[in-house]
């Protein structure tokens, strides 16, 4: 085989075997990916079943251990919206009220159990650009 | 002092923009003092951002809280080791070092090719210069880390305890080094094209610069992986952040650039693909720093108050648009002067090499950014997770660790059938060796890590035979000893058999993250005292809490003011086997939204983990606690400390915290327990070392001298054969 056929032979092969892995890409990463969404946007869409990336800030007075159970609610960043969330798993150190938090949930009812150990919170500090703050001593 | 600090800057990027002008002017119309003039410019950048630093240094040293950056993340409690490292902490603070770093490297790499590449440099220094500007601007006008609060606070706010911790000192310049090391290629590339000079010159000058930023990313990582395993109470390594990808991607890009560059030097092929490596590796680590400064991605890092995104979507369409617009004008003298000679060399093992890599750095990039994919092509935003990142970058990991076996042994141009016989026995037997024992041994349930373990055995068979045939033939040739004669081998050619130690360190690596992650028994007990539980065949006993007090203002350690933690005795079949102390650090708190408590406020900061572990390279037993801080009559002390001590007595809080550890002492609660035992982890960190040692060695620069005695050696031994036959 003359060698300009044989590279074009080999650049399809590769051409063609690169297209089905970037479609088997693309495909899973959309049927294995959830949707992310803010407590307001939950309520107007949760379907019983599906899994949801829930994203906002942990409601002040919502936090109660029960157990190995962590509940607390968790409210849009901008809006008032809240939902009970139910947890069960590792709770990150920085985890508390007023924090974002990025948690993995299910509606069961009236409620939206989360996935277990699937609790992520931001770390505070980082890149922070609010004004500094004195102590009152 | 915050006005020297602002008048640096605004100085700095009056040089940025005089050397870029200079540079540009200079090569423009063959003017060599312009160009030599653009060059101090990025010496004269460099010193005035250390005049900068410095003064921000001081104010931190000194609990300056007039300067809104030292009040926003460091305090007279945080010790005076994290106080020095806050400086990076905070936006404003990290640009600046940003900057700082990018500056020196700059600078080294002009130095270093001075008097050689005259236009190629000319305009790298430009480029150099403005990527220097672009972040003095920003510094400048978006975050300035000398902005002032008259008058100042009496105390500030306290590095977060989450970043107190000794790897978190060093991963950031760490990273930064790594990410403004990328741009020092990418810069060179640049000018490379523009220039139209595309011949191995500029990837010899700037391979080192590309071998730095790989190091330094992967050091970076590696102590991120550090901090997240040791610090964050969770007991994983990895997540698949988005930060952590961040750093992740130039790095796999930088290593594609190291493979393919070898091909270039040595067969004049692969010019586009390289141009176009070390254009993405660059244009990826500004995309890192984007990704932690936009707030564009939900992470376990805050990004919420982050405002940098649009300035660094501009600089990064910019990057890409020139990039394309280079390569593609630039096309005819990127063309290769060779072509393959055959799908079973060198040569196609490191191409094929690059696509595995480069398609690992695709897979991470369309995960990272699926959010964002997702909500431009459905409106509405998901996100995938770690199973769908495993799904892909196992196999394409269990590809590199092969490549990594085959690459040392296979020959350049053509494998004979006699190479690969000679060459693959020896690796194809260790790893056979290591199937047969790993069967016997019962290990079949877990087909990634058993396919890892036999690849890896390849690997380092693979790298000891080329190493042992070097150390005997050099032995032989020299009459030296094996030991001092592998020292000679290594010594001779730092670039290969440095490179050889970090497929090593790499093969070991991946055999830690897979009998971690595949043989892991985890659990996550409430455990009292007394009580015990069985996980992966050790036994954890809770025998006692233990509680300690630190004084407020005793910078101790990491300068928490209450620590509970518990003592577990381990035990394997009845045999006493290690004694864990984890404990949680509850630290003071001056957020937004803590209530004026005067003891209430003494722990009300974020409580960090103490993890402990005892280690060994068959496995790690790793332990954390979260003690029960809620039980009534431990919040019935801090209730009455509230209600008597006034505020601003925090000494008399103090006390009352002790009243608290003594309660928690005689009365002990049970406590939840994080307990994990997992197989072979440390040799991810052994793995880590031997890859940065491996690093080192091919960064080292090959002395001239041993070169010029052996070759003088051979020489003569040559002749004394040819005489001999003859």
């Amino acid at each position: 085989m003359n060698p300009a056929r044989k590279r074009t032979i080999r650049l399809t092969v590769a051409l063609s075997a690169a297209v089905v892995l970037a479609g088997a890409l693309i495909y899973t990463s959309f049927s294995a990916s959830d949707p992310t969404v803010s407590p307001s946007q939950l309520i107007a869409q949760a379907v019983p079943g599906r899994h949801y990336e829930l994203t906002g800030k942990v409601l002040a007075h919502s936090v109660r251990h029960e157990g190995e159970v962590l509940d607390f609610s968790v409210k849009d960043r901008a809006g008032e919206a809240a939902v009970p969330v139910r947890y069960t798993g590792e709770v990150p150190d920085p985890f508390k009220e007023g924090r974002e938090v990025v948690v993995t949930v299910e509606k069961q009812d009236d409620k939206y159990v989360a996935e277990r150990n699937s609790l992520i919170t931001k770390c505070p500090s980082k890149y922070k650009t609010a004004p500094p703050k004195g102590k009152p001593y | 002092m915050a006005s020297l600090g602002s008048g640096a800057l605004i100085f700095a990027l009056v040089v940025c923009a005089y050397g870029i002008g200079a540079s540009v002017y200079g090569v423009r119309n063959d003017e060599d003092r312009w160009i030599e003039s653009g060059r101090r410019a990025v010496y004269g950048l460099a010193l005035v951002l250390l005049v900068a630093f410095i003064v921000i240094e001081v104010a931190f040293l000194k609990n300056d809280y007039g300067f809104n950056t030292v009040a926003d993340t460091s305090s007279a409690t945080t010790p005076l080791f994290y106080r020095a490292a806050a400086v990076w902490s905070s936006q404003e603070g990290s640009l600046l070092v940003w900057a700082l770093l990018s500056s020196l490297w700059s600078s080294l790499a002009l130095f270093l090719v001075k008097g050689k590449m005259r236009e190629v440099a000319a305009y790298a220094a430009a480029i150099l210069l403005a990527f220097d500007g672009f972040f003095i601007a920003l510094a400048i006008f978006y975050a300035n880390p000398f902005n002032t609060t008259s008058p100042k606070p009496l105390e500030g706010a306290g590095l977060d305890p989450l970043l107190r911790f000794p790897a978190m000192i060093i991963h950031p310049p760490m990273i930064y080094s790594g990410y403004t090391l990328c741009i020092v290629p990418f810069a060179f590339g640049m000018g490379a094209l523009i220039a139209r000079r595309v011949d191995t010159e500029w990837i010899t000058a700037t391979r080192r610069f590309a071998l730095a930023a790989w190091l330094f990313l992967g050091v970076g990582i590696v102590l991120g992986a550090l901090w997240s395993y040791s610090e964050l109470g969770w007991g994983g390594y990895w997540e698949w952040d988005p930060v952590e990808n961040a750093a992740l991607m130039p790095w796999l890009m930088m290593t594609a650039f190291l493979h393919s560059a070898m091909i270039q030097e040595k067969r004049g092929m692969l010019k586009v693909w390289n141009s176009s490596l070390v254009l993405a590796a660059g244009t990826l680590a500004i995309t890192g720093t984007f990704l932690v400064r936009s707030g564009v991605l939900s992470s376990i890092h805050a990004f919420g108050g982050a405002t940098l995104g649009v300035p660094f979507v501009i600089l990064i369409g910019l990057m890409i648009a020139c990039s394309i617009y280079l390569v593609v004008s630039r096309r005819e003298q990127l063309s290769s002067s060779h072509r393959l000679d055959s799908l079973f060399s060198r040569e196609s093992v490191f191409l094929l090499n690059n696509i595995v890599l480069v398609g690992l750095c695709f897979v991470i990039f369309w995960g990272t950014f699926f959010p964002l994919i997702s909500e431009m092509a459905t409106g509405q935003a998901a996100s995938v997770g770690a199973p769908w990142f495993d799904r892909y970058t196992v196999p394409l990991a269990l590809i590199l660790v092969l490549l990594s076996g085959i690459g040392p042994v296979i020959a350049w141009r053509k494998a004979s059938v006699a190479n690969v016989k000679r060459n693959f026995a020896t690796p194809v037997l260790a790893a056979l060796a290591t199937l047969i024992v790993l069967l016997a041994l019962g290990v079949t349930s877990k087909l990634f890590a058993l396919v890892m373990f036999c690849l890896a055995a390849f690997t380092i068979g693979s790298v000891t035979q080329e190493l042992w045939r070097g150390t005997r033939v050099r032995s032989n040739a020299t009459g030296q000893v094996p030991p001092r004669a592998l020292l000679g081998l290594v010594g001779r050619n730092r670039r290969r058999y440095g490179g050889y130690m970090t497929h090593v360190g790499i093969a070991m690596l991946f055999v830690g993250v897979a009998g971690s992650s595949s043989f892991m028994h985890a659990a996550e007990p409430r455990l009292s005292v007394g009580k015990s539980i069985d996980i992966g065949g050790y036994r954890m006993k809770y025998i006692r809490p233990t509680a300690s007090v630190t004084a407020k203002n005793d910078a101790a350690e990491t300068g928490a003011t209450l620590d509970l933690g518990a003592v577990l005795r381990v035990s394997k079949k009845g045999r006493y086997v290690t004694t864990l102390r984890p404990s949680e650090g509850y630290y003071d708190s001056d957020e937004a939204g803590v209530p004026p408590e005067s003891v209430g406020h003494l722990i009300a900061g974020t409580p960090v983990s103490h993890v402990t572990l005892s280690s060994n390279p068959l496995r790690n037993v790793w332990a954390a606690i979260e003690p029960d801080l809620q039980a009534p009559k431990l919040q019935r002390i801090i209730a009455a400390g509230n209600k008597t001590i006034p505020i601003d007595k925090p000494e008399d809080g103090m006390i009352a915290l002790a009243v608290l550890a003594r309660e928690y002492l005689a009365h002990p609660q049970a406590a939840k327990f994080n307990l994990r035992v997992q197989p072979l982890l440390m040799w991810i960190w052994i793995g880590a070392i031997i890859v940065a040692a491996g690093g080192l060695i091919a960064l080292s620069p090959t002395p001239r001298t041993v070169v010029r005695r052996v070759s003088v050696r051979a020489a003569r031994r040559r002749a004394e054969s040819g005489l001999a036959r003859a």
